[in-house]
């Protein structure tokens, strides 16, 4: 299978989701019998193609355009298309993060072609390659295939393959390869302006050891000091996925999850929280995770150490009562 | 300004999900359906557009007659029409087959803005929008946390990953996909559920649409996610849960 790999950068970096995606493509182009192209895309990234090139790739093709220097979902789709149109590869690999999930439905539907995105992994059976993703929040999974011809278009989501496990280059570097495409202004239907962070976070939830994360399960807001009396007592702070933010009940800087932030703290305690991906992203890397959630079927006791199923407002309390017993 | 909004119903949250034998699809019977969450911060949006700058709000909804239901709400809470798109079996429309669709039945309408949720709570392909923007021949924007129309052109706040937001500019007319949170929806109170009762709703068969039926990816089976790790169960009385769950905490996981 000839797969072609579209990495994301931002300001002259790489996110870390494109090594994992670009792991996805070695371990596929394994299995298949195949080629792996690398294609980075911006402008003055030519460094960012060479950094690339020292992966396990047969070549990295470099895309640079004054219309690509910052992103639009028409300057990139019709860049890509392009791309794509002239290489043919078979597979269309991304990382699923928000630009892609801007852009590439459309890229996709512009060629009269489908995208199975955000997946969580991939199986090789019989000749035929078959993507997992999920479903209602995290409480199924499915198996996707395409159907019709190639080119397929794929996203993976963040944490669904590891960076660390991408091959360096056998022979040092693959070579680049500058492809030029042609765009012009009146394409390109969106104006981007300026790229900003709201006012400065006043507590980082990464350094803290221990967090309690409320979900959906706890409510009401006047039930949260008692999740906030937890933590203190823990010695941690209070997080939350992000219904509870969109709620206004915590502010968003304490949200937990793909839009809010990564913690890997020493103990994550979840109360009430189902555990779809988007907050599992943000947590599942923490060491020791406790999990108390009336449905005994929740996703988030997929990734606890500890599960507890019940209900929160009875085992709290008791949990309190015993951590004060012990001061 | 004429604005559609794309409305989808979906299990009701707390649902059992029983799935069919073979993993087609869930047991639709014995469950309750609602309105996809992410969708009402679209419709709220789409109210609040209406009050500040006059027009018609639209309420669309693909889907067999239950789905109905939801434009009712959307009507309730202040939309002005709806449009329901009939299929049975809908679920079985892949994310083009279903935007190909949606994109047949709105075409006439001419919208300035059409607004989606970010995703829905069921299969969650996260990919309307963009793709009805891209077969209608409309720019598009998502992940929508602020929304400023001046004339024919809109500012609009994007969300990035990682606490980013950026600043982009369209021209209408366009399609945004709003992002969970933008907004504090709106209630239906009891005036708006009676003024409902007298409000359109136009039904269209999907299949007379003439979209081909030319799937481009096929849900082969779903189910039950394969465990990562190993999940002690603690049971007990919560006295009892509290006092074995600290102390694993304390002496088997050492983290307290």
């Amino acid at each position: 299978m000839k797969i072609l790999l579209a990495t994301e950068q931002r300001e002259g970096k790489f996110n870390k989701v494109s090594f994992e995606t670009l792991a996805a493509a070695q371990q596929i182009v394994q299995h298949t019998k195949g080629s792996l192209t690398g294609l980075v895309i911006g402008k003055g990234v030519a460094p960012l193609a060479d950094e690339l090139a020292g992966s396990q790739l047969d070549e990295v093709l470099l895309v640079e355009h004054d219309l690509v220097e910052k992103y639009t979902p028409d300057g990139f789709s019709l860049a890509l298309r392009q791309v794509i149109e002239t290489t043919k590869p078979d597979l269309v690999l991304l990382p699923h993060t928000y630009q892609v999930r801007d852009f590439a439905p459309k890229l996709a539907a512009s060629m009269g072609k489908g995208m199975i995105g955000d997946c969580i992994g991939y199986r090789y059976e019989n000749g035929k390659l078959i993507f997992v993703r999920q479903m209602f929040q995290g409480r199924t999974a499915a198996d996707v295939v395409f159907a019709g011809d190639p080119p397929w278009i794929a996203s993976f989501q963040a944490s669904a393959f590891r960076a660390d496990l991408v091959t360096k280059h056998a022979g040092g570097k693959a070579p680049v390869k500058p492809v030029s495409v042609d765009l012009k202004p009146e394409q390109i239907r969106t104006k981007p302006l300026e790229l900003f962070r709201e006012a400065k976070q006043a507590v980082d939830l990464t350094q803290a050891p221990i967090l309690v994360s409320i979900g959906r399960g706890i409510k009401a807001p006047e039930n949260i000091p008692m999740a906030e009396k937890l933590a203190k007592l823990l010695g941690g702070e209070i997080c939350a996925s992000r219904p509870i933010c969109d709620e206004g009940w915590l502010p968003m800087e304490r949200q937990i999850g793909s839009s809010g932030q990564t913690v890997a703290p020493k103990l994550y305690f979840a109360l009430g929280i189902s555990g779809a991906i988007q907050h599992v992203v943000g947590m599942k890397g923490s060491r020791t995770i406790a999990a108390i959630n009336k449905d005994q079927n929740a996703p988030i006791f997929e990734v606890a150490d500890y599960g507890i199923v019940g209900d929160l407002f009875e085992i709290v309390p008791a949990i309190i009562e015993e951590l004060e017993k012990a001061k | 300004m004429k604005i559609g909004v794309c409305v989808k119903q979906v299990p009701a949250k707390d649902a059992p999900l029983a799935i069919v034998e073979g993993g087609a699809w869930i047991r639709e019977s014995d469950i309750g359906f609602e309105t996809n969450e992410p969708d009402s911060y679209a419709l709220e949006e789409a109210l609040r557009l209406k009050e500040k700058h006059g027009g018609e709000v639209v309420a669309i909804s693909m889907g067999p007659e239950r789905a109905k239901q939801t434009i009712k709400e959307a009507l309730a809470k202040g939309a002005d029409r709806g449009i329901h798109v009939s299929d049975d079996q809908f679920y079985k429309l892949d994310p083009l087959g279903s935007a190909r669709s949606m994109a047949a039945a709105l075409k006439s309408e001419n919208f300035d803005l059409i607004l989606t949720g970010l995703q829905s709570d069921d299969q969650g392909f996260g990919q309307t929008g963009v793709l009805l923007a891209e077969l209608l021949g409309r720019p598009h924007a998502t992940i929508i946390m602020a929304i400023e129309v001046t004339d024919s052109r809109m500012k609009l706040k994007r969300e990035l990953e990682a606490g980013w937001f950026q600043w982009v500019e369209l021209p209408l007319p366009a399609v945004l996909s709003i992002q969970s949170g933008i907004n504090k929806p709106r209630y239906a109170t009891l005036k708006g559920i009676m003024a409902a009762k007298k409000k359109e709703i136009t039904t269209v068969q999907r299949a007379s649409l003439g979209v081909p039926d030319a799937p481009t990816q096929h849900v082969e089976r779903i189910y039950v996610p394969h465990k990562a790790k190993q999940t002690e169960f603690i049971t007990g009385q919560p006295k009892e849960i509290a006092a074995k769950l600290i102390e694993k905490l304390k002496h088997e996981a050492r983290v307290l």
